[in-house]
């Protein structure tokens, strides 16, 4: 591939006033480019290890250090498996997205993480999920899941004050009642952390359902916060906002990515870009490919993930 | 070829069809006739006859509201709400209805005191427990036939339970050993059957739409069922349980039978000695001193049953009032 800059060739009649126009001409006989190819930024950590270090465009460097990890995970809602065999690993420090057309188990395997499939009574579930080297079937489930928080689809705060939403996960854990100024340090700086606090400041006990749908979404970030988990699992969050509100959402996760390990799973393909440092794409169920979103997206390795990203279905 | 936006809109419209111009359809498949002329005959007449239909129960309601105002404002004196009912053959002398709307308000306030508990807890476990499913079925004909039952059957099988020696504290023995089985507070469990129903439904419908996801974001953040309910649910579902409690009350304000067989035949409130005599005791309520003062019962007093019968019309208006109010208010809204 040669890039060559030309002058263009009618740029001499007004060549005292304008500027000539310049012409980037792209000459290649091997990969053509097409229409609804990814073209975004070049990834920096394409071809790097995940363990090493990743960086951002012009983030601060983040170190990268396993958190969750699957082992040959494999789900099934009665005879239908809807998560096959997957093995991956959510690592802090960086976004993972998981990708892949309606129905392919990605919100199977995003709610298995914090065992939250278990309330549908027909999931049946072989293979293991670690969280720092322990099987999540160790742990008890209430601890597991203030470890491993979750935000979903449609934005849902309690019907209570702001303040008390984000207090509801600290509240009645321990025998004692804590009371509400000892509560209030870890409220601000978890509103604060989901770039909420400058909006709802001075008026935290206002009632949360009250707030626009952005900023309800936020407020449930800031909810998964307050409790302090390692990891945050996020359904799709910005499918019922406009694209302001998934912006600002976006830029929230990722500041939160060098405290929290973050999965995200989303049918926004240039989302998956824009925030994901690895991507993931699933299909009926297979892990088809994982890897560095650059890679992903600029050079798949499978078919099914190059007709995928390319806009071949879904 | 320029499109009126008015043709081009889907769907029939009543009333004459406003452009002689077949209307543009992109799949280039025939328009169809309905389009062309708007309703059918038949459909008019349905039209018709379901305002007629609405119309019609308007005025009966408004009927019964006026004629209600109309006789109760000619025959009720303040006097009446402010003193008690003797027994007199002189109609001035039978005083007025203030006990039996005292019974209605403690009848009232008894039932719905049972009822909401035991409703919410029936209807917390039948939408979020309900297991095993055959015993939740159970349930909910268990639920429908106390509905279903009249209140009428429901005060004679009172009568035979609570006539039982052993359910003798709830009301007065006499010195034989005879349990009178009639009390205030053996009318307010049977009115709490009344209720419940009523309590049951609203407070299902409401914990039914609550999203599931609102559930799933209080087990992420690391709660237990018990405590997403006490904590998430019921404080959503407040609305559709103080609904559900309203429409109990109106019922329970509302009920004759039960009274005039479990509340005793006095007039008077008359409480039993020793503690909670007040509940062991009998009295009557509005519906049963309506029901004695009209031609039907002993009283034959037509214009103090009117006068009674229209405080308690506007007793049950203001109950049906405030459940539209309480609709209207505090009810959470999820997308």
């Amino acid at each position: 591939m040669e890039l060559k800059e030309e002058q263009s060739q009618n740029g001499s009649a007004s060549a005292g006033s304008v500027p000539p126009l310049r012409r980037i001409v792209v000459e290649s006989e091997t990969v053509p480019i097409r229409v609804g190819d990814y073209a975004g930024p070049p990834d920096p950590n394409y071809g790097r290890e995940p363990w090493q270090m990743a960086a951002g465009n012009d983030a601060e460097p983040v170190w990268i250090e396993e958190r969750m990890r699957t082992e040959d995970l494999s789900i099934a809602y009665g005879d239908k498996r809807a998560v096959k065999d997957v093995s991956i690993e959510v690592n802090s420090g960086e976004v993972l997205a998981l990708i892949g057309p309606s129905g392919c188990g990605k919100t199977t395997l995003l709610r298995s993480l914090n065992r939250l499939v278990e309330l549908t009574p027909a999931a049946k579930r072989t293979g293991r999920i670690i969280l720092d080297n322990q099987s999540v079937d160790e742990f008890d489930v209430t601890q597991l899941r203030s470890r491993v928080g979750m935000l979903f689809q449609q934005p849902n705060p309690f019907p209570m004050s702001i303040f008390d939403n984000v207090a509801y996960g600290l509240r009645e854990r321990g025998s004692k009642k804590p009371r509400r100024k000892q509560l209030e340090p870890i409220v601000v700086d978890a509103l604060e952390r989901a770039g909420l606090w400058d909006e709802v400041s001075s008026n935290l006990n206002h009632p949360a359902l009250a707030l626009s749908g952005g900023q309800q979404q936020r407020l449930c970030i800031a909810r998964s916060l307050a409790v302090s988990p390692e990891v945050l699992l996020l359904d799709e969050p910005c499918s019922a906002l406009d694209p302001i509100s998934t912006s600002i959402i976006e830029d929230t996760i990722v500041e939160l990515k060098s405290e929290v390990a973050i999965v995200i799973v989303t049918h926004n393909l240039q989302q998956a870009a824009r925030i994901g440092d690895r991507v993931a794409f699933m299909y009926l169920g297979d892990m088809v490919e994982q890897g560095a979103a650059g890679q992903v997206f600029g050079a798949p390795r499978e078919e099914r993930t190059q007709e995928y990203v390319g806009g071949g279905f879904g | 070829m320029s499109v009126d936006v008015r043709t081009a809109a889907p769907g029939p419209r009543p009333g004459p069809k406003r452009d002689s111009r077949p209307p543009s359809r992109g799949h280039g498949s025939p328009a169809p006739i309905r389009h062309e002329t708007g309703w059918s005959i038949g459909d008019r007449i349905g039209l018709v006859a379901a305002w007629c239909c609405g119309i019609s129960l308007c005025v009966v309601a408004a009927a019964i509201v006026l004629f209600m105002a109309a006789k109760g404002l000619q025959f009720l004196h303040l006097d009446m709400l402010t003193s008690s009912p003797q027994a007199s053959l002189d109609q001035s002398q039978t005083g007025g209805f203030l006990d039996p709307l005292e019974g209605t308000l403690l009848l009232t306030i008894i039932g719905i005191v049972i009822a909401v508990p035991v409703g919410v807890a029936i209807a917390v476990w039948l939408t979020e427990y309900g297991r095993p499913s055959g015993l939740a079925r159970l349930v909910e004909s268990g639920v429908e036939i106390v509905a279903g039952t009249p209140s009428i059957v429901l005060a004679i099988f009172g009568l035979l339970v609570f006539q039982q020696s052993f359910m003798g504290f709830l009301s007065f023995t006499a010195e034989g050993g005879a349990v009178f089985g009639r009390s205030f507070i053996v009318a307010g469990i049977m009115m709490a059957l009344i209720a419940l129903p009523l309590v049951i439904g609203s407070t299902r419908e409401a914990l039914n739409t609550i999203p599931r996801h609102v559930r799933e974001a209080s087990y992420a953040l690391g709660k237990d069922k018990a405590s997403t309910i006490r904590r998430v649910l019921l404080p959503s579902a407040r609305s559709g349980i103080a609904t559900g409690a309203t429409l109990g009350m109106g019922r329970i304000c509302g009920d004759t039978a039960i009274v005039v067989i479990l509340l005793g035949a006095s007039m008077q409130t008359t409480p039993e000695s020793g503690p909670f005599g007040l509940l062991r005791g009998t009295g009557s309520t509005l519906t049963s001193y309506v029901y004695n003062n009209s031609p039907a019962g002993e009283g034959n007093a037509p214009e103090k049953a009117y006068a009674a019968a229209f405080v308690l019309l506007i007793i049950v208006i203001l109950l049906n009032f405030v459940v539209g109010l309480i609709g209207k208010r505090n009810k959470p809204q999820w997308n």
